[in-house]
């Protein structure tokens, strides 16, 4: 039954990602006071892109973006198949670290700052959700994905901060302002694009279907704080995605060393201090 | 079916311009004409564009410039002059640095005049390089 979902997923998150991305992109078309692209607009670019001429720096570089699709759809079917979720978060950091090394292949400057700040990204996203995956141990007393969310227990009232501090990392996965710093979305072309200026057609296609899949985990992780009661979940989900819409839109992109820096203290002061008396209580009470 | 009516991405570059059609090619991102209703995006990096759309006329210093982003563009691809300089020169056709409009040095698909060109010809000017783009894949495809 849970290889089903994973097998699900593998199928409907391209299909769920590439919808979100539209409906993100007319929302915040709608907040800005333009009409913004049809729903469809995601699908329409990465079919064009299959459709270009095939353009490649280094041919190394198919490969290492092949891996990061690969790895980011077997990090997500591991995810929803119930796995080890320390196991997920590692499945994605090698996932993300070909995607750099596609980048670094292509020898060119903007690729190489662009995949320089993926790892900075990298560094700032990480301690925060392995502290969240600490966090969901201490609070159900299994690492498994399938555990976590099948607990009866409150995740998001025992780990107010470490949703908090989730909530503030997750603009980095899913590549927004103010910590879009790797890769230039929107108007902001002052790397050119960043991780992806090297990339073309079919390349830049894989690209965008493993941030669709990814998406979707990322969405995942937030609905497993909520997972006692599914309703609930799929508002909280909504609610945050929105939310990252919200602050996209509000606020200018940041330095890259006031973003790392300001995630680690968001994960110490929030993230931290929940696991800390979590754990405290966790001897007696829970 | 071909996708390129869908989502044309452009690439912008200023050549000699005096910045009054990049004024306007800009303006047809804001609310009021928004082209991303039709899919348009001014991606600023020639490998993933489409479309490039120049403004103002090419000069001694800036030719390489134009050849290399049309070089890194992968086909199919078109090449918009917009603005009358970019057409042909213009009121600049006779300074000593000028060479003219764009069509000296690349293969122009569309030329859109005006001085500056108002957004609504520019618009007029990308649908009906969209038209040339689809021909183009059409023949991409015809060849293998």
């Amino acid at each position: 039954m849970e290889l089903l979902y994973g097998l699900i997923y593998l199928v409907a998150a391209p299909v769920a990602g590439g919808l979100l991305t539209g409906l993100d992109r007319k929302v915040s078309a709608r907040m800005q006071g333009r009409v913004g692209p049809p729903l469809l607009q995601p699908f329409y670019d990465v079919m064009k892109h299959f459709q270009k001429e095939k353009v490649v720096v280094a041919k190394i570089q198919n490969v290492f973006v092949l891996g990061y699709l690969l790895f980011m759809a077997f990090t997500g079917a591991l995810f929803f198949s119930g796995g080890d979720i320390l196991l997920v978060i590692f499945a994605m950091t090698l996932s993300h670290v070909f995607l750099v090394l596609g980048a670094y292949s292509t020898n060119s400057p903007y690729s190489f700052i662009g995949a320089e700040r993926e790892l900075v990204q990298m560094m700032a996203f990480e301690p925060m959700v392995i502290l969240a995956a600490a966090g969901m141990y201490l609070a159900t007393g299994s690492f498994y994905v399938s555990d976590i969310a099948g607990t009866g227990k409150a995740l998001a009232l025992l780990l107010p901060g470490l949703l908090l501090g989730f909530l503030y990392v997750l603009a980095f996965k899913l590549r927004k302002s103010p910590f879009d710093i790797s890769s230039s979305r929107h108007a902001h072309q002052e790397i050119v694009k960043g991780i992806t200026t090297e990339f073309t057609g079919s390349t830049l296609g894989r690209v965008e279907i493993a941030e669709w899949y990814e998406l979707v985990l990322m969405l995942g992780f937030v609905y497993l704080f909520f997972g006692w009661s599914p309703p609930l979940a799929l508002v909280a989900v909504a609610l945050a995605y929105f939310l990252e819409l919200v602050v996209d839109n509000s606020f200018p992109r940041l330095k890259w060393p006031f973003a790392v820096k300001s995630s680690w203290v968001a994960a110490l002061a929030l993230g931290m201090t929940n696991v800390a008396v979590l754990w405290y209580f966790a001897r007696g009470v829970v | 079916m071909s996708y390129f009516k869908k989502s044309p991405w452009i690439i912008h570059y200023d050549g000699s311009s005096c910045n009054g059609c990049d004024i306007e090619v800009l303006a047809c991102l804001t609310p009021m004409y928004d082209v991303e209703r039709f899919g348009i995006v001014n991606t600023g990096n020639p490998k993933h564009a489409d479309i490039f759309v120049i403004t103002g006329s090419v000069n001694e210093q800036n030719i390489e410039v134009v050849k290399n982003i049309y070089h890194q563009m992968p086909n199919p691809k078109v090449v918009v002059a917009v603005g009358i300089c970019a057409t042909s020169g213009g009121v600049f056709r006779e300074c000593y640095n000028v060479m003219g409009g764009v069509d000296k040095v690349l293969p122009v698909d569309v030329y859109v005049p005006g001085c500056a060109a108002r957004p609504e010809a520019i618009i007029d000017g990308i649908v009906k390089a969209i038209g040339i783009l689809e021909k183009k894949r059409k023949e991409m495809d015809e060849k293998g």
